[in-house]
């Protein structure tokens, strides 16, 4: 018996994200994010969130569209400014939306620390840099470091190739990214996959993100290359 | 400082590309930044086995993908579609950026604003406060890798030089940068300062001249 549910409705899937929440949400650009579960989020209703992500969205649709909708406060990333990050630009200039600018790797290891218990760490990235004012410094060995706080969330939202019924995750090439720190980071971890086998039938060896990390799991029937296919 | 009246025209981008790209030792781990140092790949024989790192979590990263070659679940640091190549490996962000952070790279090659005559780069940020700040994995990258070498061109469109005293624009990381090489001249960031190991188009009193920054003619050598 499995404590991972697989919820068929993604809306249902994230439908108790109360107002306010910090949701992690996976993806590098458009690779790896998990859009449907991010449409379902809006429908959801949830607004003042805190989004924690590598970047404020692209286009129109997945996270450019919450941020459209004027549910995020505040957008925690690494790099907000793209040619199509229209939505985020808008209401950043308008003063709508909080903007907290993190270095890639210190995001990344600051999410891996809230996952894996560490109370803070220090970092070489960003020392000497206006990303470090205001922090707490210390010189180690002679170099200089920044100490930075674990990022954790109410709310994790991933996209993975593959599951199985216990929540065991296999992910498909870049998008992979974020994935498995965020899934371990999350009160609630809520994946999108492509495809769900039966238990036994992923090779534990292949296993990156172990089930005890995910609890709710939606399959989404997406299409994956223009041309191709699973590789 | 202005630009001289009579302005060299130095080498071009791939002149430059492929400069860099015989600097890169065989068999070397390399990561190459968004924009110009892109360019370094093309100039990578297959046969010197260096292996390239794209930070959003992969190693033995091919060329740009094509027509049926493009994947969206493979993309580089540019959220460009690219391919893998034999003996690729995949990871995820907190381990791509340990493997960075913890020097296992040897080398990274960046775009930069502003070089200083210390290493200390800025390539971040204009500091206009217009500009929406992204940041992205550059400071990462900066102190990251055992080496880090600037491509840029040496003067602004205004004919200011890009190699500086001090940076005012906000920095990226300290100290970190090693080699700067540029249209107009090959430059090390030496413990004796700022040697000029190559020139291209010019002589080193005129080079002297553009840059406010004391060099050292290590062209002989």
């Amino acid at each position: 018996m499995s404590r991972v549910r697989v919820v068929d409705d993604a809306v249902e899937a994230v439908a108790d994200t109360p107002d306010g929440a910090v949701v992690l949400i996976g993806g590098f650009g458009s690779a790896g994010q998990p859009v449907e579960l991010i449409e379902a989020l809006i429908e959801s209703g949830a607004t003042g969130l805190t989004v924690v992500s590598n970047n404020a969205g692209n286009g129109d649709h997945g996270l450019a569209a919450l941020i459209r909708e004027g549910r995020v406060r505040k957008m925690i990333c690494s790099f907000p400014r793209q040619s199509d990050s229209w939505c985020f630009d808008e209401k950043y200039r308008a003063g709508e939306i909080e903007l907290e600018l993190v270095p890639q790797g210190n995001l990344a290891e600051r999410i891996r620390a809230a996952g894996a218990g560490i109370g803070a760490f220090f970092t070489p990235t960003g020392y000497g840099t206006p990303l470090a004012e205001g922090k707490e410094t210390r010189h180690i060995d002679g170099r200089g470091y920044v100490l930075e706080y674990p990022l954790a969330g109410d709310l994790a939202l991933v996209s993975a190739h593959r599951c199985d019924g216990l929540g065991n995750l296999v992910y498909r090439k870049t998008a992979r990214n974020f994935g498995p720190i965020m899934a371990a980071a999350a009160t609630t971890t809520v994946v999108q996959v492509r495809e769900v086998v039966p238990v036994g039938a992923i090779d534990p060896e292949h296993v990156v993100t172990p089930g005890l990390y995910v609890d709710r799991v939606v399959p989404v029937a997406r299409t994956l290359a223009p041309a191709g296919g699973p590789r | 400082m202005t630009g001289t009246s009579t302005a060299p025209t130095g080498i071009d981008r791939d002149m430059l590309a492929s400069i860099v790209s015989a600097d890169i030792p065989a068999e070397s781990f390399v990561n190459l930044g968004i924009g110009l140092p892109t360019r370094v790949s093309n100039f990578l024989a297959p046969d010197r086995g260096v292996v390239l790192h794209t930070e959003n979590g992969m190693l033995g990263m091919g060329p740009e993908a094509h027509g049926d070659d493009v994947d969206p679940d493979l993309v580089n640091a540019g959220k460009v579609p690219v391919t893998e190549l034999a003996g690729a490996s995949y990871f995820h962000h907190a381990d791509s950026f340990a493997m960075m952070r913890g020097g296992h790279l040897d080398i990274c090659v960046l775009g930069a604003y502003q070089v200083s005559a210390r290493g200390d780069l800025a390539n971040w940020h204009t500091g206009r406060p217009d500009d929406i700040p992204a940041v992205g994995g550059a400071m990462d990258l900066a102190i990251g890798a055992r080496q880090t070498f600037v491509m840029m061109s040496l003067l602004t469109r205004d004919g200011t030089s890009k190699l500086v005293a001090e940076c005012d624009y906000p920095l990226t990381g300290l100290g970190c940068v090693s080699r700067v090489y540029t249209d107009l001249a090959v430059f090390l960031i030496e413990p004796e300062g700022v040697v000029v190991r190559e020139l291209f188009g010019l002589g080193f009193v005129d080079l002297a001249a553009m840059v406010d920054v004391p060099l050292v003619d290590g062209t002989g050598r």
